[in-house]
């Protein structure tokens, strides 16, 4: 192939006891691509992140990071892996322990050895990248407000400039407004550092705003795998029922107890 | 018979459960002798188990000294031999009250400490952030902790052991008319190094007991705050368990001929 694949999984699959969260999900992100993965929840989406990040491992497949197979991995290929990637988690998952800077530059000092007299300096220039005054830097997390901590998170991901940014659910727990913001600076961040992106949400704005192509999760497979562009001219019933939010339709809700 | 389903489920639980604790263990020691040691971490640690730990060590061991000066004198008065309680104050303590009664303390207050940290950290995905950050967790998260136990508890059961005998001399001199200076002498006189090491070496096994429990339910830890205040619980009560049991293999170990 001529430009493979930045990200590839092949076939995944993952159970947890009797449930199984992912059967065969097959999805490719390329390089400098934005791929948006949407599903309602327990659709396994947060599953399929952290397989590729390797915090589960799946029960079978393939996945491939650079051409690099990811489930057997040796750990310095992990580590490899993991030192060009970055992530913002769906709370942020600050360390508490940690002042605001020491956040953001954590990956620079403890990943890669810098002084962090440096990484002090390269931290307050990534909170201003994500909006952020100098003031805050000496802070502590739990003081900043949901939208700030989100922030802060971004600064903290793009602070090692990751070839590779993973966002899990950046807008869910925040008003919309700043759901805006944080979708924008996702944008700008992304653009920027030319890094493929991938990022799973059930928030349609964040999807069409963040994303180049949208695949959709249901019952562990990809049902629908598209660009943006192409969201509202589908005929899948499942996507279309998702993107306008409907109750009824084929997509089973589990809301058999209502 | 299905009584027996449930007692073979419950030993198969178990067996699981200490074939994880083990081999969290062992990733741990491995861990400790392979680099990067974060050192700047260790002595935080060092700090938060051990120097925090001292008002709450010290005030058990002095009542401990002053009740066993106490409970000695008016026992062995029974059979005239009042003259050994400085001896069996300072051999008690420095044997048994002082690194059982410290292990038991320091579970209570650091190993449910360790647990609720690390578990809300698992919880809230800090721990997955750790990893995403090419950080091991066990490297700056469990390592630091055990190996500030292990270095820290006999520190202060040493302190411990000082302040329960001066408990049990401030006692015995003002309260039940011992001379001062025979009481010194009959502290030392009988005491024997292997009394003190022994001790000592309890507290580094009950330490490295007390932080792994911590660590290892702290880590383990699932489902929101319920989760972390059980994994609170179970680090209390397993290594207080545990602290008991090796309690009794390391005094025999020692004193068994």
């Amino acid at each position: 192939m001529s430009n493979p694949a930045k990200i590839s999984l092949r076939n995944v699959h993952k159970a947890f006891g009797p449930k199984k969260v992912l059967q065969g999900v097959n999805l490719d992100v390329a390089p400098g691509e934005s791929v948006a993965i949407i599903g309602g929840s327990g659709t396994g989406k947060s599953v399929t992140l952290k397989c590729v990040l390797g915090l589960l491992t799946p029960d079978q497949g393939s996945i491939t990071v650079d051409g690099i197979e990811m489930t057997d991995a040796s750990t310095a290929d992990r580590d490899a892996m993991l030192a060009k990637t970055g992530m913002l988690f769906q709370g942020a998952a600050l360390f508490d322990s940690l002042s605001v800077w020491q956040n953001v530059a954590f990956g620079l000092i403890e990943g890669r050895g810098m002084k962090p007299r440096q990484a002090r300096d390269i931290a307050i220039a990534r909170l201003e990248d994500v909006g952020l005054g100098s003031e805050i830097a000496d802070m502590s997390p739990a003081s900043l407000s949901g939208g700030m901590q989100k922030r802060v998170g971004l600064a903290r991901a793009i602070a090692t400039e990751p070839e590779i940014l993973f966002f899990d659910e950046p807008t869910t727990g925040i008003d919309p407004i700043m759901g805006d913001v944080i979708n924008d600076l996702i944008v700008k961040c992304t653009r920027e550092l030319g890094a493929s992106a991938m990022t799973i949400t059930h928030d349609m704005a964040s999807a069409r705003k963040i994303a180049d192509r949208v695949a959709m999760l249901y019952k562990g497979e990809i049902i629908w795998d598209g660009p943006v562009s192409e969201i509202d001219q589908s005929d899948n019933p499942y996507l279309k029922q998702f993107v306008a939010g409907d109750i009824e339709g084929p997509l089973d809700l589990d809301l058999k107890h209502l | 018979m299905p009584i027996f389903a449930p007692v073979g489920h419950i030993f198969l639980t178990f067996l699981a459960l200490v074939g994880r604790v083990t081999v969290f263990a062992g990733r741990t020691i491995g861990h400790m002798v392979t680099p990067p040691i974060y050192f700047r971490l260790i002595f935080k640690q060092m700090r938060e188990i051990g120097y925090f730990s001292l008002p709450v060590v010290a005030m058990t061991t002095l009542f401990a000294g002053m009740v066993l000066a106490l409970q000695s004198y008016s026992g062995f008065s029974r059979f005239s031999a009042e003259s050994a309680v400085a001896t069996v104050v300072v051999i008690s303590m420095t044997r048994e009250l002082g690194p059982v009664l410290a292990g038991l303390m320091v579970a209570g207050r650091v190993g449910a400490a360790i647990a609720a940290e690390i578990g809300t950290m698992r919880v809230t995905e800090q721990i997955d952030a750790l990893v995403t950050l090419s950080t091991n967790p066990f490297k700056y998260l469990v390592v630091p902790r055990v190996v500030a136990g292990l270095i820290t508890l006999p520190i202060l059961v040493l302190i411990g052991d000082i302040i329960g005998v001066l408990g049990g001399y401030l006692v015995g001199v003002n309260k039940l008319g011992f001379n001062d200076g025979s009481y010194i002498r009959n502290t030392f006189q009988y005491l024997e190094q292997l009394d003190v090491i022994s001790g000592l070496v309890k507290a580094a096994v009950f330490g490295f007991i007390i932080t792994l429990m911590g660590c290892y339910h702290g880590y383990h830890s699932r489902g929101g705050a319920q989760g972390v205040g059980q994994a609170t619980t179970n680090a209390v009560v397993s290594s207080s368990i545990l602290i008991l049991i090796s309690n009794y293999i390391v005094t025999e170990l020692f004193f068994t001929r």
